[in-house]
């Protein structure tokens, strides 16, 4: 089974909530973000989405394209990530940490690393499940075999203004879970849960059996209070970047600190 | 060959293997909504006459096409054709794509429209476009730019627009246009985004080269009225590849008309010395499209360096790329050097300061000609005018116009 997917069947085994943060690779630095990965993963995380920087993020907000610049101002390549999360995954088993990777990563990157060797490396390196922003699901069909063939997720986004019979066709396409993209527009804190999400959740809820997971604009424990009952799981962004864009002056244990409270917060009030 | 040639994009929105898209699903209802806008506009013959009708009455159509024979004298070889995009309103091709899209966002009925530019020359355009159909308007420039072409910073706020000054990565054009997908992303409901070149997710590239291929179809008529037949060789310069676009699609299917597309050689060909996508490049993804595009091997986009603003784009058209893999038209470059020579021989010998994109393909064009016998035509979309280089220009000669 697909760790994913088995992420999933515990979670729902003991009728708890998915806490799925992510952060981008290499920022402030590779050695950091194995630190990082640590610290969520013994704080509640569920699944850990890890970030490719890439030069031209367009779904994404000023605060992770601003970690994306940073990683890659530093000469982060491709290959020092799949190194740095293979190291992690095998810390992880050795110290029986359930906690599975999932890949963001532009289709540009894919495109020029090359698609087999970059399902390879993710295979090699412990990733679970791709999710690729700017690939839209005509375009999914090719690399949907591959991964397929390679026991990795195609974890496929659903917005707001995306037309039903269209939401459909994407559903069948995806796997590991569903990502329900909370607003329209980019990465990035919000204030409020749209009324309107919550109908569209429970509209999804009604079409699939895989797992509703939430993000963009999620920062709060309160967006989670709201969200526990409607989505299985929430993604959260910008918030743990905004942290991690002050290593440099605080330092990374300080960083540390504050991502562990904000973990748990959030997932006491997904779970409580 | 030539017969086989796509003349519009497959129902993947593809030329051959190029094109696409490659956006966020956000965008995804937004760019379907505009295909099927768009080919209704298409077969809607009152559409067209409102689009012809400004360009026509506001823009000044159809543009000179003019023997330049001090230039033909000097390269001393076939006739030199220069199609006067430069006596447009506002002094360059890009009103009539602006034009066109404004009159398809008044159609859908839009309320906003956001732009990026580079040069600046799109954004004033735009911005135009917006005053006349009352639109409001934002235009997303790069910082570096805005330095450059202070000029039409001024005549894009003179005009109504509000210029959003972008700061992240090289701050220049490529980081315009993910500013204002960005900005698309999040207002795309009531927004159209008028995308400045022949680039992007579909149904864009294919929409600009349409609204462009005026020029092509007005200099083919004109080249036969005024020498009694076809060009022996069309020459336009690329950067995104709008003009060129626009210049070459009406003469595809022309088998003996040659066509040449001129791309910015800037410092030499070592990666980040220039922007001659087609030539140093490889096929990839940026800003939606499958194409051309100079990057590293993770997929990074290169950084590119051309002494003409509106040149240095690190992507090409998805069009071009077709073009220039089933061989049916030919891509070289010129450097800034040969560039900033181009424009003073066309300054002193014909009167008519071109914009430096512009004096990338009249250098090339004087290479052709120079090859050729008198009984010859070469013809030149000479895509602007080059006031807006003026301070730029005497920047890097060592003078100052402060």
């Amino acid at each position: 089974m697909n760790a994913i997917d088995a992420a999933f069947e515990r979670l729902k085994i003991g009728n708890k909530k998915a806490f799925i943060p992510f952060i981008a690779a290499g920022d402030p630095d590779i050695e950091s973000t194995k630190e990082l990965a640590k610290t969520l993963a013994k704080n509640g995380a569920s699944i850990i989405e890890i970030g490719f920087p890439y030069s031209d993020p367009i779904a994404d907000g000023p605060v992770i394209q601003a970690a994306y610049t940073r990683a890659l101002n530093k000469g982060l390549k491709i290959e020092h990530i799949l190194k740095a999360i293979a190291e992690v995954s095998l810390d992880f088993e050795k110290e029986k940490i359930l906690v599975p990777f999932v890949a963001m990563v532009s289709m540009s990157i894919i495109h020029r690393f090359g698609k087999e060797k970059f399902i390879e490396g993710c295979l090699k390196a412990g990733f679970s499940g791709l999710i690729i922003p700017d690939l839209p699901v005509e375009e999914s069909i090719e690399i949907a075999k591959d991964l397929k063939k390679a026991g990795l997720s195609l974890i496929l986004l659903v917005t707001p203004n995306t037309p039903k019979e269209r939401a459909l066709l994407i559903l069948s396409a995806c796997s590991g879970f569903v990502y329900c993209v909370s607003v329209s527009g980019i990465t990035g804190e919000r204030d409020k849960i749209p009324e309107e999400l919550l109908k569209n959740l429970a509209w999804l809820r009604e079409q699939t059996p895989l797992p509703l997971c939430v993000g963009f604009g999620i920062s709060k424990p309160e967006h989670a209070k709201v969200l526990r009952d409607h989505a299985d799981g929430v993604i959260v962004g910008s918030a743990i970047v905004k942290h991690i864009e002050t290593a440099e002056k605080v330092g990374l244990p300080a960083v540390k600190t504050a991502i562990a409270t904000l973990a748990e917060s959030l997932v006491s009030a997904l779970n409580s | 060959m030539n017969a086989k040639l796509q003349s519009i994009p497959d129902a993947m929105g593809r030329f051959g293997l190029f094109g696409g898209r490659y956006v966020p699903e956000t965008l995804i209802e937004a760019l379907n909504e505009l295909t099927t806008e768009y080919e209704k506009a298409c077969k809607d013959e009152a559409f067209q006459q409102e689009f012809h009708r400004y360009l026509n009455e506001y823009v000044g159509r159809p543009s000179r096409l003019y023997f330049a024979e001090r230039l033909t004298k000097e390269a001393g070889g076939a006739k030199i054709l220069l199609k006067r995009e430069d006596l447009n309103h506002t002094g360059a091709h890009k009103i009539n794509n602006s034009i066109g899209q404004a009159l398809l966002a008044k159609r859908m009925g839009k309320k906003r429209i956001i732009a990026e530019t580079g040069a600046g020359q799109h954004g004033v355009a735009t911005a135009t476009a917006c005053a006349l159909f009352n639109f409001p308007c934002r235009v997303y420039m790069g910082e570096e730019d805005i330095r450059r072409q202070k000029l039409n910073v001024f005549k894009m706020q003179a005009m109504g627009a509000e210029v959003c000054p972008v700061t992240t990565g090289s701050r220049t054009l490529r980081d315009a246009v993910n500013e204002a997908m960005r900005d698309w992303m999040s207002t795309v409901g009531d927004t159209h985004y008028i995308i400045g070149s022949a680039v992007g997710p579909h149904p864009f590239p294919w929409i600009v080269r349409d609204f462009q291929s005026v020029i092509g179809k007005e200099s083919r008529e004109q080249c036969i009225a005024q020498t009694g037949k076809l060009p022996k060789v069309v020459v336009a310069s690329v950067g995104g590849g709008s003009n060129a676009a626009g210049m070459f699609f009406p003469f595809i299917h022309d088998k003996d008309v040659e066509i040449v597309g001129v791309e910015a050689g800037g410092r030499g060909p070592k990666p980040g010395g220039n922007a001659a996508t087609l030539s140093h490049g490889a096929p990839g993804i940026l800003h939606g499209a499958f194409s051309y595009v100079l990057q590293d091997t993770d997929g990074q986009t290169a950084d590119v360096h051309s002494v003409s603003a509106g040149l240095d784009y690190p992507g090409v058209g998805p069009e071009h790329s077709y073009w220039k893999d089933t061989g049916r038209v030919k891509y070289t470059n010129v450097n800034d050097e040969e560039a900033l020579a181009g424009f003073d021989l066309c300054s002193k010998l014909e009167g008519i300061l071109p914009a430096l994109e512009t004096a990338h393909a009249v250098v090339e064009a004087m290479r052709i000609a120079s090859k050729l016998t008198k009984d010859d035509v070469v013809l030149v979309c000479f895509s602007g005018r080059g006031d807006k280089d003026c301070y730029e220009i005497a920047r890097v000669t060592g003078e100052s116009l402060e």
